[in-house]
């Protein structure tokens, strides 16, 4: 029974922390239905902010927090970086933005390795996330249970400045018709930057959550990249609920999984488990309903 | 412009297929072997083997539209069938039960699926049906629910991360490291100069016959509808036809190219491992064919063999400045050049005949062969 208490929690922290990396994925899909490969190295980017911050900062605690803040700031401005600098040019085409922002990400990747080195650096955790906590006789470490919390606060917010804000309106009414939110007054430039901004923002705080469970390499953001991509594939576009969903359903499986073979072996049968399930649902589990044949 | 010139730049494209065959062969068959050192020789041999690689992309990505960046899956299964029978060979003729890498890992008992491997038939029908046949499955699966553009790319991408992963994590199949230390190909010596220069031979043989076929299915009425299916996909189906097995045949040819230039690959270069066919190398597949153009005929294949001697006479003097020039190449051509070096031939050609314009995708087009298309 432990066991299959630990397997859930593995499961829910493994979804948690795709959550978070996939959230702004999801944002700027459905916002331009552009794929940002380069969202990874945004990512990348929070761990290091982490990393950079804790050697100003000696008190682990305080650094977390500031980090948190600026994680999201450099994720945030580089996305907007993007945005400005190349992904205007071609909202036409979708396909060839996804190999652009590779390149974007090989850039800041070999950029990594020379501001900071190949090696993987490490960021100490504040000692109240030190330890676990036991929950119905399974140890769960406490740096989980504040990924998962982060996850839940991310989407929280995420949604609630969609549904209040004037600018979350902005958003939902450029994703849902371009053309007539922009017949109505509403930049779409100013959207769109904006749009890009948060959701590499959020990518940010991801990559400062990884900071507690795992060491920092150049090539972080890019282990969590695929797995993110397809949680979008499978949740749909448009709607965060589909996110979260698809989110904890790959985290979850992927843990279950993962306990019955192995790791690798787990990898292939999820990917075969997607494959099947698009034959269900081609358009993954929510979309935004339209009329077009596309 | 006299009339004489006009005719002469008419009948230039009919005469270009052949006299540029025939110029490519002397080229490889010929110059090389003469002019290359033989680490050289080796060296290109292995360009050839992406350009093969390259030229099943450009057929699915460029004329096709299908954005493959898996295409290391299929490179990888060739590979590693190859690399698998080449240690059985080699272990069977020192008498030895298994591999010798398998011996230093302790292993003593040759695992189930390496053991068809050991016939050189069997592995060689693998070579050619496997990566075909799960590209077909995929397609299938994919294709036919209309799943298409940005979620096909991932899917590919996926796929090429799992495979990547599940090698690295099997100890039978040499793990993170790969196999490696192959001796023979097919009986002969790998260490014989002799030898080597003609496995060089096989992939110029291979690489000029491949460019046959895909010229061959780019003028048939096949390589029509592919354009067709790329450019309006809904108005292909409302003509009757269905789009999904026009992409099916499409991305199961650059499976099999694929799966053919990383069984070359392999005796080749003399080891294969994950980080040959994992999420990066794939990707980089796709920059030659990008740069040299991605709808052409020889643009990839040319685009490929650059890339691949940039690559490698760049990173003997600069290792972290490749990585930069390939990030920003990526930016610069598929950005603001997707037509690639190609597509400023039609420029070129306009400016010289300011009457006619041309096609963005300029292809000498002879048309005459009419292939029964495969449906």
């Amino acid at each position: 029974m432990d066991v299959l208490i630990g397997q859930l929690f593995t499961g829910l922290s493994l979804g948690s922390i795709l959550l978070l990396a996939a959230l702004g994925l999801a944002l700027t899909f459905g916002q331009m239905g552009v794929i940002n490969m380069a969202h990874g190295e945004f990512i990348m980017a929070g761990c290091y902010t982490t990393y950079v911050v804790q050697q100003v900062f000696s008190s682990a605690g305080v650094s977390l927090l500031v980090s948190l803040l600026l994680g999201f700031l450099v994720g945030g401005l580089l996305g907007a970086a993007l945005e400005m600098g190349l992904i205007r040019y071609m909202y036409d085409r979708p396909l060839d933005t996804l190999l652009v922002t590779f390149g974007v990400g090989l850039v800041l990747q070999q950029a990594a390795r020379d501001i900071f080195g190949a090696p993987a650096k490490n960021v100490l955790v504040p000692e109240w996330l030190s330890g676990g906590i036991t929950i119905a006789g399974a140890v769960v470490p406490k740096t989980r249970i504040f990924i998962l919390v982060l996850a839940i606060v991310a989407v929280t917010a995420l949604a609630a400045v969609l549904k209040t804000t004037p600018m979350g309106r902005r958003i939902r009414a450029v994703v849902q018709n371009r053309g007539l939110a922009e017949t109505s007054g509403i930049s779409s430039r100013f959207t769109d930057i904006s749009t890009f901004f948060i959701g590499s923002g959020l990518a940010g705080v991801a990559g400062v959550a990884l900071t507690l469970i795992g060491s920092t390499s150049p090539t972080i953001g890019q282990s969590y990249l695929i797995d993110a991509f397809l949680v979008v594939v499978i949740g749909g576009l448009g709607q965060i609920k589909g996110t979260v969903i698809a989110a904890f359903a790959l985290g979850l499986l992927n843990s279950f999984i993962e306990y019955s073979t192995t790791a690798s072996i787990a990898k292939v049968i999820v990917f075969v488990l997607i494959v099947i399930f698009l034959q269900v649902r081609p358009q993954g589990l929510f979309t935004v309903r339209t009329r077009s044949l596309a | 412009m006299t009339t004489a010139l006009t005719e002469r730049l008419r009948d230039y494209p009919r005469a270009t297929p052949l006299l540029g065959f025939g110029l490519a062969a002397i080229l490889l068959f010929g110059v090389a072997p003469a002019v290359l050192s033989d680490f050289r020789l080796n060296l290109l041999a292995k360009f050839l083997c992406f350009a093969i690689v390259a030229a099943g992309i450009g057929l699915a990505w460029g004329r096709g539209g299908m954005l493959t960046l898996g295409q290391g899956v299929f490179f990888g299964i060739g590979a590693y069938i190859m690399a698998m029978h080449m240690q059985l060979a080699d272990a069977a003729r020192l008498g030895n039960d298994v591999p010798e890498f398998m011996e230093i890992a302790g292993i003593r008992e040759l695992p189930g699926f390496w053991q068809p491997f050991s016939s050189a038939p069997v592995a060689i029908i693998a070579i050619l049906v496997l990566p075909g046949l799960i590209a077909a499955i995929l397609g299938f699966g994919v294709f036919k629910r209309r799943v298409r553009g940005a979620y096909f790319a991932i899917l590919s991408q996926a796929l090429a991360a799992a495979l990547a992963i599940l090698l690295t994590g099997q100890q039978a199949i040499g793990g993170f490291t790969g196999l490696s230390d192959f001796r023979a190909f097919f009986g002969f010596t790998l260490s014989d100069p002799v030898n080597r220069q003609m496995l060089f031979f096989i992939a110029a043989g291979t690489l000029l016959a491949v460019v046959a076929l895909i010229r061959q299915l780019n003028n048939s009425r096949y390589g029509e509808l592919l354009v067709a299916v790329r450019d309006a996909e809904e108005r292909v189906r409302f003509l009757g036809y269905d789009p999904a097995n026009i992409k099916i045949v499409a991305y199961v040819v650059a499976a099999f190219l694929a799966g053919i230039a990383g069984a070359l690959f392999t005796p080749i270069v003399g080891i294969i491992s994950p980080a040959d066919i994992g999420i990066v190398p794939s990707i980089a597949f796709l920059i030659g064919v990008a740069i040299g153009g991605r709808t052409t005929l020889l643009g990839p294949v040319l685009g490929a063999i650059g890339v691949a001697w940039a690559q490698t006479s760049l990173s003997e003097s600069f290792p972290s400045g490749w990585t930069y020039l390939q990030g920003v190449l990526f930016i610069v051509v598929v950005g603001f050049i997707p037509a690639g070096l190609a597509g400023l031939w039609p420029l070129f050609k306009g400016w010289l005949d300011s009457r006619k314009p041309a096609p963005p995708t300029a292809e000498p087009a002879v048309g005459t062969e009419e292939k029964v298309e495969a449906r």
